[in-house]
């Protein structure tokens, strides 16, 4: 007896040790002027030279405020904290005024020391930034980041900066760039405090912007609050108090919040409900939908040599019936693709691919015979995580069917394997390519993907008449001409097809009904400034 | 008793060590290199894949990284994530969640599973026998995701009687449903285990005994009967805790609820080894006690085990 009594007390302890952990909690509903907002955990971070990425950068830009800013209906640029940006003739070095007045959370005034500073300090190769590479157009990046690894840069700063005044700085480029000033509204352009330089660590926990909201709290992995900066100078002034991210893994989860009334707003609209038009009967006037700056391709790993034939990439181009697989596998929600950038960028011109990514069997099966044909198993390879093997079956069976090869879909397992083999140029078939524009310029669509040598330039593609159209465009005497050479670069991608455009696609975003107005950027991120509360609900 | 265990807990010593170091080797044989994603589309610079290589140690020899990892984590740090976010603060955020959803869990599982198994197992052939074995064979064959997805729509979307999601900190309210869906499978199980083997000890010997010296009913049921009926019970609610606070990725999946069980699904496919390592450790500790906790109650429920 005595025995089972020690065991009792034994057992008992154990028990309540291990589940007190569990006990208490509470609900935790977010008040009822709070919007609530999906999103998912960051990468990186929370400073904007090192945030690349959709969920971390959309948090930034309700922090931080840059020298333009991107309308959110039409992605058209106009002066942010910039006062004037003005470019010399030859367009290589830009004088940049900030407007005066400006503060950062912590009270301490924006200067043009603020900018410089920044910028320095993304670009500077031992930092590691993620965004350093925005800075590579800046006289001085190579000296900042020298080729030999391990070696330490002998200076700490771009040469190509210089503070003027408090309120103005220069920009000298290595080669002239019109259309630099477009540039200046992405996440690692935004200025930095001195409280960052001061204590990196302690800013990434409690990051301090000069943007329409200031940071509140943070749960990592769970939720992330922001509220209104009441100092804040610029046009667009923030309409709610507070704004809560919150963490979802599933988008289906996040939409069955959002139409059960717990969410306020969703960048993406899932699959499952956008079949049938689901999303517009369960959200009404809450559906909104808009051209994006999204496109997805499929590209050939050039340094395979079957791959060495421009004839036989245009014969698979014209073997898939784009538009019938926009239609059953994406509701129609994608848009077909007849060129190498999204419709709605600035400086898009319609029928860039013409002919070659129009589904035609009998001339696909002609080049394919011209080209000699296909031998082996065509692989199109995708990452298997990212809601891509759908698609990919139905191109992969469009062309098998056209062309009479086998074509099969090889999914990666995890994105991160994907992007791994793609550096390592390992893929030995077609693969996946997705691109979402940085900034709303058709260079953005263009110079990071195809130029040789590129960032993104996975497939080495290397034409030196494209890369001297690129170098013509970037000389420009104005946007328009500039875009129009971009153009005119574009078109000689239709002649190599290095990559097959598939479609782009709109950016749709749901509202609760709960709110009166809340944006989606074309670059799928939520603009806060534009998110308003109905009055019934104050 | 004592020296049992004391000695139990010892030898939680070497296990602890052999789980992290193998977890860690393999986390880190899984194929994939955890700054190739980092940059979306495009290839990281060069300079930051250098920077976060050299301030995560991975440029070291696996065995290096490891002690290393070791020392930290004597010292109460987890470390942190490629995000710089400690990975203490995300398992002290999404533990007690996963706990508290764990305990619903097996309340649920234990309470409807024994009452159901006891009514069923004492009454013998009948409508309620026939009931229960349909209804828990039903259970058995749905997925759990479709028994979660089925109740969330039906009971959030629908009739609006439960939120679609479960907020943070939650509490017992918001998880009943949830903790039914995770439990419902074994839920099933536990039915049928207690169903089978009381009827298995109703004609045992010591039953008639206790019977035809004139015991009541009720203490015949509660005291003899049940107590050596439940013993087997007892084993699989004990493992099954132990496994439920492994969190529960698909349950944790579609009610957005922020636990381990996500966590760690996450950290895999993204190879932040860091993180599942020290939460895998964990788990394996969790996991080792309880089935310490379960030998335990064997000794409360049954004179005859002796453990000196």
């Amino acid at each position: 007896m005595r025995k089972r009594r020690l065991a009792a007390c034994l057992a008992v302890p154990l028990a309540v040790s291990l589940l007190a952990t569990g006990c208490g909690g509470g609900d935790s509903g977010p008040p009822a002027d709070t919007v609530t907002v999906e999103w998912g955990e960051p990468e990186n971070p929370l400073v904007p030279g090192n945030t690349t990425e959709a969920n971390g950068s959309n948090v930034m830009d309700a922090l931080f405020a840059g020298l333009v800013k991107y309308s959110p209906d039409d992605a058209s640029v106009h002066n942010e904290m910039a006062e004037s940006i003005t470019p010399s003739p030859d367009h290589r070095l830009y004088t940049i005024k900030i407007k005066p007045g400006w503060t950062f959370h912590d009270g301490t005034p924006v200067t043009a020391e603020s900018f410089v500073k920044a910028w320095n300090y993304t670009a500077y190769g031992p930092n590691g930034q993620q965004g350093g590479s925005f800075f590579e157009q800046v006289k001085g990046y190579d000296e900042l980041n020298p080729e030999e690894p391990g070696a330490v840069p002998r200076t700490k700063e771009l040469s190509g900066l210089k503070v003027v005044d408090p309120t103005t700085f220069t920009v000298e480029l290595k080669t002239p760039l019109t259309i630099f000033p477009t540039m200046l509204g992405y996440g690692p352009f935004y200025p930095l405090p001195e409280r960052f330089f001061a204590d990196p660590k302690g800013f990434e926990q409690h990051p301090i912007g000069n943007g329409p909201f200031k940071f509140e709290s943070r749960t990592p992995n769970e939720s992330l609050t922001v509220s209104r900066y009441d100092a804040f100078r610029g046009p667009d002034k923030p309409k709610v108090p507070k704004v809560q991210f919150k963490v979802y893994d599933e988008l289906d989860t996040a939409y069955e919040d959002l139409v059960s009334g717990n969410l306020d707003f969703i960048r993406q609209v899932p699959v499952s409900a956008l079949a049938g038009g689901i999303w517009h009967t369960d959200l009404g006037r809450g559906a909104q939908e808009k051209p994006g700056l999204l496109t997805q391709n499929i590209a050939f790993p050039l340094y395979d040599k079957r791959f060495q034939n421009p004839d036989l990439r245009k014969a698979i181009s014209m073997a898939i019936d784009r538009p019938t697989i926009t239609r059953q596998i994406f509701a129609g929600s994608r848009t077909p693709a007849d060129g190498w950038v999204a419709p709605s960028v600035d400086g898009y011109v319609p029928n860039q691919c013409g002919e070659y990514c129009t589904y035609n069997p009998r001339k696909a099966k002609e080049l394919l015979a011209k080209a000699g044909g296909f031998q082996g198993t065509l692989q199109i390879i995708s990452n298997g995580d990212g809601g891509h093997a759908e698609w990919s079956e139905a191109v992969a069976s469009s062309i098998r069917q056209t062309l009479g090869i086998d074509v099969r879909f090889t999914p990666t397992p995890t994105f991160s394997e994907f992007r791994r083999q793609a550096n390592a140029r390992e893929f030995s078939g077609m693969f996946r390519t997705g691109w979402i524009a940085d900034y709303p310029s058709i260079e953005s669509f263009l110079t990071q993907l195809y130029r040789t040598g590129a960032s993104s330039n996975d497939y080495e593609y290397s034409n030196p008449a494209f890369d001297a159209a690129l170098d013509r465009a970037n000389a420009a005497p104005s946007i328009p001409e500039a875009n129009r050479r971009y153009a005119e670069a574009e078109k000689i991608l239709a002649q190599d097809m290095p990559v097959i455009p598939l479609w782009s696609q709109p950016v749709q975003a749901g509202l609760s009904e709960r709110l009166a107005d809340a944006k989606a950027t074309p670059f799928r991120k939520l603009d806060l400034t534009s998110v308003t509360l109905k009055p019934q609900h104050p | 008793m004592g020296r049992y265990v004391l000695r139990r807990l010892l030898q939680l010593i070497p296990v602890f060590i052999g789980t992290t170091f193998i977890i860690y080797a393999l986390v880190w044989a899984v194929p994939g290199d955890p700054f190739a994603g980092k940059c979306g589309e495009r290839s990281c610079p060069p300079s930051y894949v250098a920077e976060m290589t050299a301030r995560y140690h991975l440029d070291e020899p696996l065995i290096v990284q490891y002690f290393k990892y070791l020392g930290q984590l004597f010292t109460g740090n987890f470390g942190e994530t490629y995000a710089g976010v400690q990975i203490g603060d995300l398992i002290a955020n999404a533990y007690p969640t996963t706990v508290r959803l764990a305990v619903v869990a097996l309340l649920i599982e234990g309470v409807i599973g024994v009452a159901a198994g006891i009514l069923t197992g004492l009454r013998g052939k009948g409508f309620l026998d026939s009931l229960v074995l349909i209804s828990t064979l039903f259970l058995i064959s749905l997925p759990v995701f479709v028994t979660g997805f089925v109740l969330k729509v039906w009971l959030g979307t629908e009739l609006g009687l439960i939120k679609t999601s479960v907020g943070s900190d939650p509490s017992i309210g918001e998880l009943l449903v949830p903790g039914f869906v995770l439990g419902s499978l074994s839920m099933a199980y536990v039915a049928r285990l207690t169903r089978t083997s009381l009827m298995e000890n109703k004609r045992a010997d010591y039953v008639r005994t206790a019977t035809a010296k004139g015991l009541k009913q009720n203490r015949v049921v509660g005291v003899h009967l049940l107590r050596n009926s439940l013993i087997p019970v007892v084993t699989f609610l004990g493992t099954d805790l132990g496994a439920l606070m492994g969190g529960a990725i698909v349950t944790e999946g579609v009610f957005n609820i922020r636990g381990i069980g996500g966590l760690v699904y996450k950290a895999i496919l993204t190879k932040e080894g860091m993180t599942v390592t020290g939460i895998v450790t964990l788990l394996v500790l969790v996991y080792l006690l309880m089935n310490l906790l379960v030998d335990v109650l064997y000794a409360v429920l049954d004179p005859r085990i002796r453990y000196d």
